[in-house]
């Protein structure tokens, strides 16, 4: 009988995976982590890319994409809080900024609206989504 | 037959309202229930890190104690304050909004008379941004238009001018207002402080050990607090819509009730009209054929 951890996936929006798992490999902030059971208490945060789960008695490994996140990691307890949105300080910036001249602008304007804000905020985000799938075929 | 036909009129305009507020209800039922699926779909997540903010507060990481986690100081009016309001999009759902709206004002008032100096406001949905527009607020950032479905992407860069801005320590305190999801037929208005985070919010961990961190505390603690308060925002918003769909299906059925008895009373009311007019045919009948045989 092989060792077994359990491991949790959620976002803020849905529970996406809980269950047991020989090993998980993770892409965490300072490279891939790779966590058995028995793994030392461990917090990081990870980076957007495939979670791969190793399931007992089974040949395929389970594959989640998250948006990055944070991973603790207790004995026998493993937790991925996963985003439900890329983040990074820039574009979380911008979505701010975004916000704020939103609001500004209906403060001076209530009938005008400027999409370009808008625009300029999808498009980092369009942006980042397509460099972390470019990361994620490189693997 | 005096006004035989505008009561006619009148009833099936009736009727045709009902079945509007019929449609709305049972539109409202179907959307309820999806909403109080997403609120509990979002519970393991915010219990999760919940426990971890706690754990975080709790162990003692003397190099580094994030300004979410600092005290307030005790005994002291705070003298700059945030407020989230959560509000609908849409009206039509009975007192939900007016409750939370009343609650904000009376709350702002307060904290004008205890000497605040400045109140910041972020408004989520459309109805509370119309409100503290009028009102004349300081409104730093709003969202609206969230739909049936709350995504968080959507709630992050208004909810981050307001967190940066207790970061900055432009603020002391923040406070969020929605309304609460108890059941079906009970939504209650609640105002909770956000940050500072409190020890009573957090609760106390079970056990306690030290976490290897990665790159370095720092980096993690920040990362996982920001996500916390997103978190509870988010948990605020979709506890508040599905008090919206659950306080509009009462609404409507209410006003699908009203219509019922509206239509009775106006039907007792045509009845009698036209019995009135036939009594007065046959007697205007019975009195001319009398004078004919007389």
């Amino acid at each position: 009988m092989t060792m077994t951890v359990h491991v949790d996936v959620v976002s803020a929006e849905e529970s996406i995976f809980s269950g047991l798992a020989e090993f998980v490999v993770l892409p965490g902030q300072a490279g891939e982590l790779g966590i058995l059971p028995g793994h030392m208490p461990l917090m990081t945060t990870i980076k957007p890319g495939a979670v791969r789960l190793k399931l007992p008695q089974q040949d395929q490994e389970e594959l989640i994409f998250v948006a990055g996140g944070v991973l603790e990691v207790q004995p026998g307890l493993v937790t991925v809080l996963a985003d439900t949105a890329i983040r990074g300080k820039d574009l979380d910036e911008a979505k701010a900024l975004d916000a704020k001249r939103k609001a500004e602008e209906a403060m001076a304007d209530r009938s005008a609206e400027l999409d370009y804000a808008r625009a300029q905020a999808e498009l980092a985000e369009a942006v980042a989504q397509l460099s972390a799938i470019q990361k994620l075929r490189r693997k | 037959m005096a006004g035989g036909k505008e009561i006619r009129t009148k009833i099936k305009s009736v009727q045709n309202t009902r079945k509007i507020t019929k449609a709305m209800e049972m539109v409202a039922a179907s959307k309820m229930r999806k909403a109080q699926e997403r609120m509990r779909a979002a519970r393991p997540y915010s219990e999760k890190i919940r426990g971890l903010a706690a754990h975080l507060a709790a162990a003692n990481v003397t190099e580094y104690r994030h300004p979410f986690l600092s005290k307030m100081v005790e005994g002291q009016a705070p003298k700059r304050i945030g407020i989230v309001v959560v509000s609908t999009d849409k009206g039509l759902c009975g007192g939900l909004n007016t409750n939370v709206l009343r609650m904000t004002l009376n709350a702002m008032r307060q904290w004008e008379a205890a000497g605040a100096t400045t109140i910041k406001a972020t408004c989520i949905g459309n109805k509370g941004l119309g409100f503290m527009q009028r009102l004349g607020a300081n409104v730093v950032s709003h969202v609206v238009h969230l739909g049936d479905t709350p995504h968080l992407d959507k709630l992050i860069g208004p909810v981050k001018v307001m967190i940066d801005a207790f970061q900055a320590g432009e603020l002391d305190v923040v406070y969020i207002v929605y309304t609460k999801f108890i059941n079906t037929m009970r939504q209650e208005p609640v105002m909770e402080q956000l940050l500072p985070l409190t020890g009573d919010r957090l609760g106390t961990p079970k056990g306690s050990w030290d976490y290897l961190y990665e790159p370095d505390a720092r980096v993690v603690i920040d990362d996982l607090l920001i996500r916390y308060i997103e978190a509870l925002i988010y948990q605020a918003v979709a506890e508040n819509m599905a008090s919206e769909q659950s306080a509009r299906m009462v609404a409507m059925k209410a006003a699908t009730d009203n219509a019922g008895n509206v239509i009775k009373e106006l039907q007792l009311i045509y009845n009698k009209a036209r019995q009135a007019s036939i009594t007065k045919e046959i007697s205007e009948i019975v009195g001319g054929a009398a004078a004919i045989a007389g």
